[in-house]
């Protein structure tokens, strides 16, 4: 019987030693697999094929193509704001992904909370404010497509007349609706922008109806910084003009887009990789603290502008110029004089807002009708 | 204006339905809270419906019947199993959502032609009312149609009575012999079929594409506005139009710079719902008969 024992007892302890010697055995090769950086994204919805999120799915293809079996790409889709996205990006860190990117503006808080827990792990937030030591942010400068659109707009309506249908009254949204207005101003100085709220990112519905009452009220060029694709086939329906929002929405509306901003983040995700695995990765703290470490737009193409279609080689051209000027920087869209929509000065000749500023506008450039809610 | 009369009339149009559909199967005593769920599924189904066979008039068939499958599997629970209605039909919208996103990722991306309108000759061309009475599309027709007809049904028909008396008691209803199950059934398949509809209405009128959750609380909408209705047909159509052209002045008054917050008018039919059931409660003593007594009962046929 104790025999019986003793050779159950050797055999236990050899198997688990030799487990053991296994799993030891194996951590040599376990690091080459792992010596793959790896990287995760949460995304706000699915990514589709058009919109917000799909650009960060193009972003992230870019990823794959640059760095090949370099990177190992995880994503998590359809996570809501708030606690959930807690719960998720917390669940991708304890996966072992080394930098995560979180692209969405109501993920600020939940990256935070989780990247206190995570020091070694790198967070990237797009569009928030709040960074921390290993928290960076990053951003697109939309506002100078939307000084395109305004001269486009200026040069193709015939009513005077623009419909802007905006999400909701925040400083990203309002310098959106102001460089617009500078644009339209620079070529047409009758034509204002009456902007509807709609109150919310994406109701397709809302936002349908918002396009059909401005064309009711008689504007016949439209845009939108809402995500779904619903104005512009309304436009398209009722014989408007309008600009695509995130990504080329063409397909909806062959006849109504002048052309779509198109955002483009592989770029910034490609370089923030890069320095992470060149051991450089840094939240930069730059003097515009506002907008973090990433603010790109035309010049280093984070922003790129579509095709420009539907209007006649003279808008084009103007289009085309505008678009050169922005990039080598002969254009500055918020340069003095400034006054807002009630004859108030805001800077004079001479000066023009900084980065500070733009974050902190409440106010509508001339141009716009209304006030600002709130 | 006559643009503005014809997008109010598009945006209740789905209201209208949906609320109808639900009106008859609260009649019957039964409480679908899945009616959101049954749109986003009758949205889904037209959609690809008319992909597949490029006709629109085919997404109105898809539709009534993917509200019908889901009015089905709701019935399956409450009827057979006597589950309880009001989690049953959350749970439905939630499990309609999913399953939508998940149908109806091929399909993002993809427009379909929109349902053409029907002009009938010669009204048709009389200024301003040929244009809202009588040149509408199918589904704006047939909404007008179901609603006569509901009004009718319930009045004067005795299938429509008994319809009634299933929803008021339905114990009396089966002790005199009526089958209450099976017109539980009907009445709520109904509901699946209106709710199915009006959510096809909007990717083959309002927004031509597919998008996950685009009812985006229409479905909620109805369900207030039969409360608001007090459970009377015509009035459905009449609360369906201040809903949706509350809707519609809100943006109206942005666009053209009304000193009123859009979020005030945004609240407006949610407090008219409110001001409609402190009525109707006020009313519920002098008479009786407002509210279906045995809706969102049970029935258990062995006792």
């Amino acid at each position: 019987m104790r025999n019986i024992i003793i050779i159950i007892g050797v055999l236990v302890i050899g198997t688990v030693g030799y487990l053991f010697y296994q799993d030891k055995a194996k951590v040599p090769v376990a690091d080459k697999e792992s010596s793959a950086t790896k990287v995760g994204f949460v995304y706000l919805t699915t990514p589709g094929d058009h919109g917000w999120t799909y650009a960060h799915e193009l972003g992230k293809q870019m990823v794959e193509k640059h760095f090949g079996n370099d990177v190992k790409t995880s994503i998590v889709e359809n996570v809501p704001e708030g606690p959930d996205a807690t719960r998720v990006i917390r669940e991708l860190a304890n996966q072992g992904n080394e930098i995560i990117f979180t692209t969405s503006f109501g993920y600020m808080d939940p990256t935070l909370k989780v990247a206190k827990e995570f020091p070694d792990v790198k967070f990237e937030h797009i569009t928030g404010y709040k960074r921390s030591s290993n928290v960076a942010t990053g951003n697109i400068r939309f506002y100078e497509g939307r000084y395109i659109q305004g001269v486009v707009a200026g040069l193709m309506t015939k009513t005077n007349k623009i419909g802007y249908i905006g999400a909701y009254p925040i400083a990203e949204v309002i310098m959106g609706i102001n460089a617009f207005a500078q644009g339209l101003r620079s070529v047409n100085k009758d034509a204002t922008i009456s902007v509807i709220w709609a109150n919310t990112w994406y109701d397709p519905v809302k936002e349908a109806d918002a396009a059909k009452v401005h064309i009711a009220e008689g504007a016949d060029v439209l845009a939108q910084h809402t995500d779904s694709p619903a104005m512009l086939q309304i436009a398209e329906k009722e014989g408007a003009l309008g600009f695509g929002q995130s990504t080329d929405m063409s397909a909806f509306a062959p006849k109504a887009q002048l052309f779509a901003s198109i955002n483009n983040w592989g770029p910034y995700y490609i370089k923030k990789i890069e320095a992470l695995r060149n051991g450089k990765w840094s939240t930069g703290d730059g003097p515009d603290h506002w907008a973090g470490n990433v603010w790109g737009g035309l010049k280093s193409d984070m922003l790129l502008i579509s095709k420009f279609q539907n209007m006649p080689d003279n808008v084009a051209k103007k289009a085309q110029e505008t678009l050169d000027g922005l990039k080598n920087g002969s254009i500055n869209i918020f340069a003095g004089p400034l006054v807002d929509n009630t004859g108030k000065e805001i800077i004079p000749a001479g000066k023009s807002l900084d980065d500070g500023a733009l974050w902190g506008m409440n106010y509508y450039l001339q141009g716009v009708d209304g006030k600002v809610p709130g | 204006m006559e643009a503005l009369i014809l997008t109010i009339i598009a945006t209740s149009i789905p209201l209208l339905l949906a609320a109808t559909g639900e009106l008859i199967a609260e009649k019957s005593g039964v409480l679908n809270l899945g009616v959101e769920g049954m749109m986003l599924s009758g949205a889904v189904g037209a959609l690809g419906a008319v992909l597949w066979l490029e006709n629109p008039y085919y997404g109105i068939i898809a539709g009534a019947l993917s509200g019908i499958f889901m009015a089905s599997i709701f019935s399956v629970f409450t009827i057979n199993f006597m589950t309880n209605q009001v989690a049953t039909g959350l749970g439905l919208t939630i499990f309609a959502t999913g399953l939508t996103g998940l149908a109806g990722a091929p399909l993002v991306g993809k427009t379909i032609p929109s349902l053409p309108k029907i002009e009938i000759y010669l009204l048709s061309d009389v200024p301003l009312i040929g244009s809202i009475f009588f040149k509408q599309d199918f589904v704006a027709y047939l909404s007008i149609a179901i609603i006569i007809f509901i009004s009718f049904f319930l009045k004067y028909l005795k299938s429509g009575i008994i319809l009634r008396a299933v929803g008021d008691d339905h114990q009396s209803a089966h002790s005199v012999g009526y089958p209450v199950k099976k017109i539980r059934w009907y009445a709520t398949c109904f509901g699946g079929m209106c709710a199915g509809i009006g959510g096809a209405y909007i990717p083959l009128v309002l927004t031509p594409h597919w998008s996950e959750g685009m009812t985006a609380g229409r479905g909620w909408i109805a369900l207030a506005l039969v409360v608001f209705a007090s459970w009377i047909p015509w009035r459905i159509i009449v609360g369906a139009l201040i809903f949706g052209g509350i809707t519609i002045a809100q943006l109206v008054g942005q666009a053209r710079g009304w000193p009123i917050p859009s979020q005030l008018l945004s609240m407006m039919p949610y407090i008219a719902t409110i001001f409609a059931l402190t009525m109707i409660s006020g009313r519920l003593t002098k008479n009786n008969s407002v509210v279906p007594s045995s809706l969102g009962k049970p029935f258990f046929d062995n006792k």
